[in-house]
């Protein structure tokens, strides 16, 4: 027992670096699998008032382009409106559309990592919860992936874990968009059929196969496509039509059918 | 004294921090370099003080910097172990005139500083890209990460440093 205690003390900086490292290890290995729920973010209420003060600060710099980026999809949406047969709105119920869309900023931004995450300045309060959509005026985004009170912590495109239903826009042909890591405004399209014809400047929507995004938002074009001989699949480039360097207002995108999807997918999956 | 040593590593700590998660996080110089100034931290901290207070405070530092730029426990197992190594590192650098009690870091050459703060920094960064990359298949992505933000770290950390560095005429 004595030897045991002396061991210790005398090696007590060894275990206390070895202890710290295994504990610094196991966090990250669990960060690196999907999902986990995870404490410590960046959207908890001390980084998120710091990031918060610093955008406020700095969204004074770009104010004009901002505004400019906002007309331009102001007037994209009056020009439907005015296309569209209906009258008004007054007539329309909202509570009818299973969309709901709530206006939020980025006060955080990366995409510089390999699993990058954008912190946004609206919380649980707002009603946001995980597996939100979030979209900017040109196109996707990512998905909230954890919340506090005040912020939250969505998970972007730019990162390993990403794994989002898209389909060539005006045909059916879907497929999973990932991203390789290698470029910021390239994301990779999987898994659609050496059968589809493909070209480049094809624009890639998402698709209808998730409760997250609504069918048709943009997400980029067809920058170039592979087709290795030996396999049944594409693997295509597609150019974003984000910059993801810089964006400032978002939408998250609440699906209010989301939760009846979600136990009838459960169901399904609890039968088989 | 020994206040004003805690006061000067405290400010140092919450200012080290501040500079690193609101000014170079976002710099993202060439699409992809951030240094990570942080490190001065443990280039500066005094070397008399208890080891297993400094590798704690090292590991809350990383821990800090993680929680902000959502890379959970990837600075903090790098900070930690490059704390653990600190006096191995120093013991290379500067020879075994170190552990005298008249040793300071602003009597040992330019040469020797600069080279204990490139050991420091490739380290530091050669654990971190690994966790983050998180496979050898990457090994050229690896290389190029670590290589890179090293010597963005370095060449920020020597300026930095010649620029506090006042009490020396």
């Amino acid at each position: 027992m004595q030897q045991i205690i002396n061991f210790i003390l005398r090696n007590k900086t060894t275990l206390l670096y070895l202890f710290l490292l295994t504990l610094g290890i196991s966090m990250s290995v669990q960060s690196h699998s999907y999902h986990r729920a995870r404490f410590f973010n960046s959207a908890n209420w001390l980084s998120g008032s710091l990031y918060g003060v610093q955008s406020d600060i700095s969204s004074y710099f770009n104010l004009r382009e901002e505004n400019e980026k906002l007309v331009e999809e102001n007037t994209r949406l009056r020009n439907l409106l005015f296309n569209l047969e209906i009258d008004s709105l007054e007539g329309v119920v909202k509570d009818s559309f299973p969309f709901e869309v709530i206006p939020a900023k980025i006060i955080k931004n990366s995409y510089a990592l390999r699993n990058n995450y954008i912190t946004i300045n609206k919380g649980a309060v707002n009603g946001i919860e995980q597996d939100m959509g979030v979209i900017t005026s040109k196109g996707i985004l990512g998905i909230v992936e954890h919340t506090s009170n005040g912020f939250a912590a969505v998970q972007s495109l730019l990162n390993t874990k990403s794994n989002i239903n898209a389909k060539i826009k005006n045909t059916n042909n879907f497929g999973s968009l990932k991203w390789n890591t290698d470029r910021f405004d390239v994301v990779q399209l999987e898994d659609i059929p050496r059968i589809v014809e493909l070209y480049i400047g094809d624009t890639i929507v998402t698709g209808a196969m998730s409760s997250i995004f609504p069918e048709n938002i943009p997400i980029g074009t067809i920058k170039k496509f592979d087709l290795l001989a030996s396999e049944n699949f594409y693997t295509i480039d597609v150019a974003l039509f984000n910059d993801m360097t810089n964006i400032k207002n978002v939408y998250i995108i609440k699906n209010r059918d989301s939760d009846e999807i979600q136990i009838l997918e459960e169901k399904i999956e609890n039968d088989q | 004294m020994t206040n004003n040593l805690y006061l000067k590593n405290g400010l140092r700590f919450v200012l080290l921090i501040l500079a690193q998660v609101l000014v170079f996080n976002r710099l993202n110089f060439l699409g992809f370099i951030n240094p990570m100034i942080y490190l001065l931290f443990l280039y500066w901290y005094p070397i008399k003080q208890r080891r297993s207070i400094f590798i704690i405070i090292s590991f809350i530092l990383g821990f800090i910097i993680d929680i902000f730029s959502d890379t959970l426990a990837f600075h903090s197992v790098a900070c930690v172990t490059m704390a653990y190594f600190r006096p191995a590192i120093m013991r290379f650098v500067f020879g075994v005139n170190y552990e005298f009690q008249s040793f300071k870091l602003s009597n040992t050459t330019k040469a020797q500083q600069i080279a204990f703060l490139a050991f420091l920094i490739i380290g530091h960064h050669a654990i971190f890209f690994m966790l983050e990359i998180f496979s050898f298949s990457h090994l050229l992505l690896l290389l190029k990460k670590t290589i890179s933000t090293s010597a963005g770290t370095l060449i920020l950390g020597i300026l930095i440093i010649s620029l506090f560095s006042a009490e020396k005429e």
